[in-house]
């Protein structure tokens, strides 16, 4: 097995386990934490993809490498917005709770 | 040999520090495990060849978003208990693993089905390189072939930036953001914080310029004078600057506007949007990037430090 | 390959950013006012993209005169130049309604609420014009996040404590469909070195690469566009927004991704994609119809109940898969009558939204049980409620009424007569939240209504203005590459009749569902199961809006998509 099916293989692992913190994790901030986990696995799996393309004399492909660095900033303006709004709803509510209330008809 | 038993290596240590950022008792120790996380996916990057993708992840990836997030968790409030009283039970956690294992696995397996030889535009990059006056494919990449993609980032990182201001009370509207740090003017922070940014900027410097023929670029240059900028800022030294101030909005915006006009200049002299004339192509390329540096180094560090948070006094 | 004209799509991406950079630099009330010049340029360039196509055919536009795969190509077909007139079209609706909202107060030199909401609404605007118009799946990628980043401040304008938690709330689950559809471009670039979607329509194999592919970006599109069972942050976030904040949201933002999915089983993978998962995707349409609506008419706020409708009337977006994918290629007119419902949809939701909002202003609260009264003190803006609300039963000459003929046409063509029961009964479901409130408004108030506050006349003729829009869709049938022949007399028996038909089924349903009985008759055992299956539904819709429950159902539709696709 070559290195960049390696690097897939545990580029398809991360991408589950952050997966699975985001579906089980219950505060926000783990949940961001998750997702980056999540997103940096989507991008090795994007840069085994690269390497893979080496040719022309290059050692990787070029394209999915500028692709990657345009995707991580935008990983970090989502991960910038997401803490800002969590420290906002806890100043706020005291809580960071995303759960919504239920429909008892009382409540609106 | 030994380079797969490397490989193999930073791979297992990669999942296992990624399965103790989500499992971890508590946000700091996963704080904790995600930073070193991010340092060892800048190692994933150099073993395979992307050594742009590195310096960015190592910036931002670990560094900026780290550093938020530590200054999130100190901010949670004890809202941490009421989270772990909220957690699913046992069948929804059964569920969730079964699930992601479906994904992991699928995913796996298209990795495993990947065409060979692997499809690649490296060939058509290398030919066409030369007319951009770029040494350095991704920053050709970046800035001529899919520039729209680069210009779109930086109004990506506005936009979040509009929406994190967004987010002030009323009553701190147009003040500063963060809190004003006081740090012991004696102490080791000041001394790093007089100390480290005159090196910093010579190296940013460096790293931008060297990102034409060289991995760098605007985007590693511009997150380490944010973090510089940042480190200022903590040790007291200067403070965040009135969201209202007639300058740092200028400097915001000064980069996308620059692209865009540099692009409609392309419109006139080479016949297309975003387009640049062959002997001209390297210094439109570098005003493009020049006026990059100050909107992404002002947008990433104002990032970091949030929504104005106090009432501003002066400019 | 870029055509002339071609330009024009680069410059109505470009314009609504231009705009908002300005406007942020220049601040204070120079934002305002540069977001209206904004409007009308984009106005004029949306409409002069129109023309062009009408003379020449499918636009293009090649960015740097690089070709794809090596660069990024902007094409424009008859779907694009349509959402992106509209979407010009109902931004300057709603930024004429939002004007005296969002005015910076005398005394402050700039206003937080109006400095973000012009320039969100413009990142909006650019935003969707580069979902219509971009050839690439990444910059695609870049798109939706831009348009999930201006969404999402919107939701907490007013900054109370519930709208925060909206807002997390949607910002995270667009995250987890942004990361998925990410996940399927990088797939897709592995299994065929392009993100070009004419590129890869060509290279393109029903293989496990693309069906994965396929599977994940359909349903991280789907959880941005809030289809059900993935609706989890929709209604609070809609219901929680200031109205002009709404209108942008449900008119708008989910417009988006659904143009997306649109795109994806249409023009790039048709031949992965199949009969028999485009029947989920129906079938799903139909599951949000009901339960949106029957939630919908459980709810005891205006606005909450628009919101619950574009739960419903998004399933309406989705019922045009299974017409439009039979397994013999794709059905034209099942895509004509998608994009059309989508542009009804986004008028008459943008109308009943700014309705609500005025009468919220008007007096105070919008709950529907205290609204007695208001018809004949808030005239133009119940009409415009009204209004939008029965254009979206599908009452000719409406553009659901089209496309509702538009798909009953097709599935005639292809056999699939139990879509045509879905489509029909649909518009009886609107019919009940429409009598509900139309019931409530006209009543005579048992007390004369409290002082009014005054609302803007300008807001007011927005508001009807957009449902009136919606109401008339049809008619562009006229000037337009549609059939008109589907039009047939709106006064005939035939058409009358059935729009009695629907009304009528529509109060039952009203009254038996709606929480405090419609008309003050002893109601009876009948309404008592009613009440009770209602309730049913709505303990069930908050069960599926948890957080573990919307996303275990996220992945369990991407693995029933998987499987659907594989069996193909």
């Amino acid at each position: 097995m070559n290195v960049e099916t390696l690097y897939g293989l545990g580029a398809a692992a991360l991408v589950g386990i952050g997966l699975y913190g985001l579906i089980v994790l219950a505060h926000p901030l783990r949940k961001i934490i998750a997702f980056n986990v999540m997103g940096s696995g989507v991008f090795v799996l994007f840069g085994a993809l690269a390497k893979r393309g080496a040719a022309a004399g290059l050692h990787a492909d070029p394209v999915p490498q500028a692709l990657l660095i345009t995707a991580i900033v935008v990983a970090f303006a989502a991960s910038a917005l997401a803490v800002a709004l969590i420290v906002r709803l806890i100043e706020s509510t005291d809580s960071a709770s995303l759960a919504s209330d239920p429909p008892d008809g009382s409540r609106d | 040999m030994t380079g797969n038993i490397v490989s193999l290596a930073i791979v297992l240590l990669l999942l296992a520090l990624a399965v103790w950022a989500v499992v971890a008792r508590n946000a700091f120790l996963a704080i904790a495990g995600f930073v070193a996380y991010g340092l060892l996916l800048s190692l994933v990057w150099v073993r395979l060849h992307g050594v742009d993708v590195a310096l960015t992840e190592a910036a931002i990836g670990g560094g900026l978003t780290g550093a938020m997030l530590i200054g999130a968790v100190s901010r949670l409030r004890g809202t941490e208990a009421a989270a772990r009283a909220e957690r699913s039970g046992a069948g929804v956690h059964v569920l969730a693993l079964l699930l992601s294992l479906g994904v992991a696995a699928t995913l796996a397996l298209c990795v495993l089905v990947l065409p060979d030889p692997a499809p690649t535009l490296a060939p058509q990059v290398a030919q066409n390189l030369a007319v951009t006056g770029v040494g350095n494919p991704i920053t050709g990449v970046l800035l001529a072939f899919r520039a729209l993609d680069t210009l779109l980032e930086a109004i990506v990182l506005v936009i979040a930036l509009i929406g994190v201001w967004s987010l002030a009370p009323e009553r701190f509207w147009g003040g500063r953001p963060g809190l004003r740090h006081q740090a012991d003017p004696d102490g080791i922070l000041a001394y790093f914080a007089r100390l480290l940014p005159p090196l910093g900027i010579v190296f940013a410097v460096y790293i931008f310029w060297a990102g034409a023929d060289h991995p760098g670029g605007k985007f590693q240059s511009a997150t380490i004078l944010a973090a510089m900028w940042t480190l200022v800022l903590m040790a007291g030294l200067a403070d965040t600057p009135r969201i209202d101030h007639r300058a740092l909005r200028f400097g915001i915006v000064v980069g996308p506007l620059v692209f865009i006009a540099i692009g409609v200049l392309g419109l006139f002299s080479a016949g297309a949007l975003l387009a640049y004339p062959p002997q001209w192509a390297k210094p439109m390329i570098v005003v493009v990037e020049v006026a990059l540096l100050p909107t992404l180094t002002l947008v990433l560090g104002l990032l970091l430090a949030g929504a104005p948070a106090r009432r501003g006094g002066g400019a | 390959m870029s055509t002339p004209g071609g330009l024009l799509l680069a410059l109505a991406v470009l314009l609504p950013f231009v705009g908002m950079l300005l406007g942020l630099v220049a601040g204070g009330r120079h934002v305002r006012r540069i977001a209206f010049a904004t409007m009308l340029v984009g106005l004029g360039i949306a409409v002069g993209i129109a023309w062009a196509w009408l003379q020449a055919g499918e636009l293009a536009y090649l960015l740097g005169d690089w070709s794809p795969p090596l660069g990024i190509a902007l094409r424009a077909d008859g779907p694009a130049v349509a959402m992106l007139l509209a979407v010009a079209g109902v931004v300057c609706g709603i930024g004429l309604y939002a004007r005296a909202d969002f005015d910076t107060p005398a005394g402050s030199s700039e206003s937080r609420a109006a400095f973000s909401y012009w320039l969100l609404l413009l990142a909006v605007w650019g935003s969707l014009n580069l979902v219509f118009v971009s050839g690439d799946l990444f910059t695609l990628y870049v798109a939706l996040e831009l348009l999930t980043f201006a969404g999402v401040p919107l939701v907490c304008l007013a900054g109370s404590g519930e709208t925060l938690r909206a807002a997390l709330r949607y910002l995270l689950f667009a995250l987890c469909g942004s990361v998925l559809y990410l996940l399927g471009v990088v797939l897709l670039y592995g299994g065929y070195g392009t993100v070009d979607m004419r590129l890869l329509a060509e290279a393109v194999q029903a293989e496990p690469i693309a069906r994965t592919a396929l599977a994940l970006m359909t349903v991280g599109l789907l959880a941005k566009t809030a289809l059900f069972p993935l609706h989890i942050w929709l209604p609070p976030a809609h219901g929680g927004a200031p109205a002009a904040a709404s209108a942008v949201l449900s008119a708008l933002v989910i417009k988006g991704s659904w143009f997306l999915v649109l795109r994806l089983w249409c023009d790039v993978m048709p031949g992965v994609a199949g009969a028999s998962a485009a029947q989920l995707l129906g079938g799903l349409g139909a599951a949000a119809i009901v339960v949106g609506s029957v939630v919908a008419l459980r709810q005891q706020r205006l606005k909450l109940l628009v919101a619950y409708s574009t739960v419903a009337q998004i399933g309406y977006l989705f019922l045009m898969f299974p017409m439009a994918l039979t397994g013999t290629g794709v059905h034209d007119g099942a895509v004509a009558a998608g994009v059309l419902q989508a542009i009804s949809h986004a008028t008459a939701k943008a109308g009943m939204f700014m309705a609500a909002g005025l009468v919220y202003a008007a007096l105070g609260h919008d709950r529907i049980d205290d609204l007695a009264g208001a018809a004949r003190a808030l005239p133009i803006a119940l009409l415009a409620f009204l209004i939008g609300g029965v254009a979206l039963m599908g009452v000719l000459p409406s553009g659901a009424y089209l496309a509702k003929k538009l798909l009953l046409d097709a599935a005639d063509g292809s056999g699939q007569w139990a879509w045509t029961w879905v489509l029909q009964g649909g518009a009886v479901f609107t019919a009940g939240y429409v009598v509900l409130v139309g019931v409530r408004v006209l009543r005579r108030p048992a007390q004369p209504l409290a002082e009014l506050k005054p609302i803007s006349l300008l807001s007011q003729w927005a508001a009807l203005g957009l449902s009136l829009a919606s109401l008339g869709l049809a008619l562009t049938a006229v000037v337009g590459p549609l059939p008109a022949s589907l039009i047939s007399n709106p006064l005939s028996p035939k058409e009358l009749g059935n729009t009695l038909a629907v009304l009528a089924i529509g109060t039952l349903l009203a009254w038996g569902l709606a929480r405090r009985p419609l008309f003050s008759i002893t109601s009876g055992s009948l309404r008592g199961t009613t009440q009770a299956l209602a309730r049913g539904f709505e303990q069930g819709d908050h069960f599926i809006r948890r957080w573990p429950s919307a996303m275990v159902a996220m992945l369990g539709i991407a693995a029933t998509f998987g499987w659907l696709l594989a069996r193909a």
